[in-house]
């Protein structure tokens, strides 16, 4: 019942964007959408296994989103998965960078992926970057 | 089969936590059953039957008292 494609690209660390991200790709995915998340950069540290979820905030949400307890954004990127059957990678650069390997990722990650790859999967479809 | 009713308080849950408790509760119910969320957070409120429109689920009532709302939804498939 695939209704559209989302792929978001997610390289931030920032508390706000990685909120937001978990958002889209949550309530994307079990509206029934085809949502394809692609963990790059300086975000991919946040879904090692066992990893902090105390991510630094870019402004004042960030620090109202920790407050008030939102929803972690690894609970969203979770449910984004085992919900509505997301597809989240590991971008396989950023992993071969931070030396890491996929067993040392949540289990919620699917196989690491190639940019070429991705790019063909998000070809015609919804793009998002955070 | 009598349908089941069944209550997800999601009181204090900002979005979207209240849309991601009742879907799982959604998930594990039976096709007829009831369900019931209760949510402080205005945005979840509006947002709600949105997911059960766009999705095709059958929106019951939405009400709000005290500042809670009460959305009620028949699982429909």
């Amino acid at each position: 019942m695939a209704q559209e494609k989302i792929s978001i690209v997610l390289i931030s660390e920032h508390r706000e964007d990685l909120q937001m991200a978990g958002m889209i790709a949550s309530v994307g995915a079990v509206s029934g959408n085809d949502v394809s998340v692609l963990v790059s950069m300086n975000a991919l540290k946040y879904f090692l296994k066992g990893a902090s979820d105390k991510a630094p905030f870019a402004g004042q949400m960030g620090e109202i989103l920790e407050r008030k307890k939102a929803p972690s954004f690894r609970t969203l990127f979770e449910q984004a998965a085992e919900l509505g059957e997301a597809r989240i990678h590991p971008c396989s650069m950023a992993m071969d960078i931070l030396g890491v390997e996929w067993r040392d990722l949540e289990t919620f990650m699917k196989e690491p992926l190639g940019l070429t790859k991705f790019l063909g999967d998000a070809k015609g479809g919804q793009v998002w970057s955070f | 089969m009598m349908a089941k009713k069944k209550q997800i308080d999601a009181r204090g849950s900002f979005c979207p936590g209240p849309l991601m408790e009742l879907i799982a509760g959604m998930k594990a119910a039976d096709v007829g059953d009831e369900l019931e969320v209760l949510s402080t957070d205005k945005g979840s409120a509006a947002d709600i039957p949105e997911w059960i429109k766009k999705v095709g689920h059958e929106l019951l009532s939405a009400t709000e008292e005290n500042g809670v709302w009460h959305i009620t939804v028949r699982k429909a498939k």
